[in-house]
């Protein structure tokens, strides 16, 4: 098949760091490697590189495009849907317009329908995501990472043979061992850094073409880090520590992370995709069935698309006594209804840790900044 | 020794004087379109060489340079309430443009809240504009609405419920029936939001609306729990940044 290897129509209306990613791609592309576009944590990256495929996240986080979405989709729907449509539509997002592939999996509902409008822009493929950790939905999981396995096959006209996702099991789960290493210089009391840019460097390593290099770059800021921070550099005070959890973060949606530490609190921990949800669990490299293995390690990841969610609340109990948390903020997008619902019980789950809570609704728009920060100025003051 | 307590609301700023016991004195005026002007003008009126420690708070806390700290209203709103009333154990204050529930543990400090601050439903500002389509002065509701039977009004948002009370006075329907109405309409919808908290004791009810009986009853009925005011009310918030100033003067 052809790759998409030219530049879009409207490139050069772009703002020089937006041409700046354009041509980081470009030169990807030209090299002859494909791009396979990714949505959400539960999509089997080794598979992809397995094909000698880049993955690159589409989730958008920004309001840009949100107006053309909604020329097609609901107003009241999910800003990270709305604003990845938007992007996939207006061709501004470099990562959706060279995309060869877009992977896609039926998590919430939103995003389930939004793939099937995406697909009249783009070759769409959508996994089917069971709604249980069960064994049947362990075995449909299963079949449905070697589904995927053909189709890139077939796509890229390659073979990928178990050796090579073996491969990328292992690089991967290095990656993920660099990560966590990297997020867990987060149990210091006072933290070697802001949760703002703890997070800048999470999700900026998506966004890394080159896996290897990447797991070095995040090895050498932690070594870094550590050691300034063992030389008795102290850039954050000791303030209330803050787990953020809920729906995906980054982007627009960082304004509540924001507020949080302009007034009084410290970050130390992400619970949502993009931190340690995404990262914590590893693959098992010796296990025999690596697909089923590959199977396991995903559908392991608590999101509330899963009935009942017993890991993510798993998760967060084990988090909020390694980081010595003290109070729990959760984010939901607005018209996000899993999130929104499960909030309930995991609003319980933290009261019966002793520690407080607060849910945040909030959209990608700026227009709820004063009323964030009193919010976060009254919880912190709470504390 | 006195501190000073100013709340920079979205429709009145208030400032309260304390010396520790009680209210030496206190002030309200609109805020208007100019609230950096406002908080300035109630500091300047109150402040006297007695004063150790300024606090402010409310939307526009921001804009008094002068103060020494500056607090949220739900801090202030707690401590306010609690000192005027030591035996509540929540608050429910419906302000110019947002409403809040507050919980407080026997300490009396906050536990839990809610705010509704994304839109003007169940505000201060939707009786002020639907007492202006009725073309009445909202000071005088409580004679306005004795004995009369409240009109149904399903509409939350200011907007729509704003044609619909155009509709209702095309109909006929007696001003006070509508006014009745609207006042249960927003007591229902802030007891909607405040049971949301683990709502126990005696509840506050803060905020301009609450020196209103018709409005405390409503609310009462609505919430099941028995709503106590007072009339220093709508100062809660004031008076709560004052004491925390003087909380905050004795440690100094």
């Amino acid at each position: 098949m052809e790759l998409i290897k030219s530049l879009p129509d409207i490139y050069d209306e772009f703002s020089e760091q937006r041409r700046n990613s354009f041509m980081a791609a470009f030169e990807i592309k030209e090299k002859n490697i494909p791009f396979v576009g990714t949505f959400c944590c539960y999509t089997p990256n080794e598979i992809i590189m397995a094909a000698g495929a880049v993955p690159v996240s589409l989730c958008s986080t920004s309001d840009e495009t949100i107006p053309d979405a909604e020329q097609d989709l609901p107003r009241n729907l999910c800003p990270l849907v709305k604003s990845s449509y938007g992007f996939a539509k207006t061709q501004k997002c470099p990562y959706f317009y060279f995309a060869d592939l877009i992977i896609g999996e039926t998590t919430c509902d939103g995003k389930k329908k939004m793939y099937e409008m995406l697909a009249d822009l783009k070759d769409v493929y959508c996994m089917e995501l069971p709604n249980r950790q069960s064994l049947m939905g362990r075995k449909l999981w299963r079949e449905e990472v070697v589904a995927l396995k053909n189709k890139l096959e077939e796509k890229f006209d390659v073979e990928i043979t178990e050796e090579k996702i073996r491969e990328q099991v292992r690089i991967m789960n290095k990656n993920r061992l660099a990560l966590r290493r990297f997020y867990e210089l987060m149990k210091l009391d006072p933290p070697p850094m802001a949760g703002f840019d703890l997070y800048s460097v999470l999700y900026g390593s998506n966004f890394k073409f080159n896996r290897l290099e990447a797991i070095k770059e995040v090895g050498a800021l932690t070594d870094r880090i550590e050691k300034e921070y063992n030389e008795g550099n102290r850039p954050i005070p000791k303030r209330p520590r803050i787990l953020v959890t809920g729906c995906p973060i980054g982007g627009a949606a960082m304004k509540v992370v924001k507020a949080i530490e302009d007034n009084g609190g410290n970050v130390v921990c992400y619970e949502n995709c993009g931190g340690a949800k995404s990262v914590d669990e590893l693959i098992n490299e010796e296990a025999e069935d690596i697909y089923q293995a590959i199977a396991d390690r995903y559908l392991n990841l608590g999101c509330s698309v899963m009935t009942p969610d017993d890991n993510r609340f798993k998760l967060m109990g084990r988090l909020l006594e390694e980081y010595k948390i003290d109070a729990v903020v959760e984010v939901v997008l607005q018209a996000c209804h899993t999130y929104n619902v499960e909030s309930y019980s995991i609003k319980k789950f933290v009261n019966d840790h002793g520690l407080p809570y607060m849910s945040v609704e909030t959209d990608y728009s700026t227009s709820d900044v004063g009323q964030l920060n009193t919010r976060c100025a009254a919880f912190i003051e709470m504390l | 020794m006195l501190t000073l307590g100013i709340d920079s609301g979205s429709t009145t700023t208030k400032g309260v004087l304390f010396d520790g016991e009680k209210v030496v004195k206190s002030l309200i005026i609109p805020t208007s379109a100019t609230p950096r002007v406002s908080i300035n003008d109630v500091y300047d009126q109150l402040y006297c060489d007695d004063v150790v420690y300024t606090v402010a708070t409310g939307y526009g806390r921001e804009l008094l340079d002068r103060a020494d700290k500056k607090v949220t209203e739900i801090t202030c709103h707690a401590q306010g309430a609690a000192f005027l009333d030591p035996s509540v154990r929540a608050i429910v204050d419906i302000g110019g443009q947002d409403s809040k529930a507050i919980l407080l543990d026997n300490g009396l400090n906050v536990v839990d809240f809610l705010m509704n601050d994304k839109c003007a439903a169940g505000t201060g500002r939707f009786i002020e504009v639907m007492m202006r389509i009725l073309g009445e002065d909202l000071q005088n509701i409580d004679e306005f609405v004795v004995g009369k039977t409240p009109a149904n009004i399903t509409s939350m948002c200011t907007v729509f419920a704003e044609s619909e009370i155009v509709s209702l006075l095309a109909e006929g329907v007696d001003k006070g029936d509508i006014a009745l109405g609207i006042i249960n309409s927003i007591c229902r919808r802030t007891s909607f939001f405040a049971r949301k908290l683990n709502l126990h004791g005696s509840i506050f009810f803060s905020g301009g609306l609450a020196k209103f009986e018709s409005f405390r009853k409503a609310l009462e009925g609505y919430v099941g729990l028995p709503v106590v005011t007072s009339p220093m009310s709508q100062y809660a918030g004031a008076l709560g940044a004052a004491v925390i100033a003087w909380k905050k003067a004795a440690k100094k």
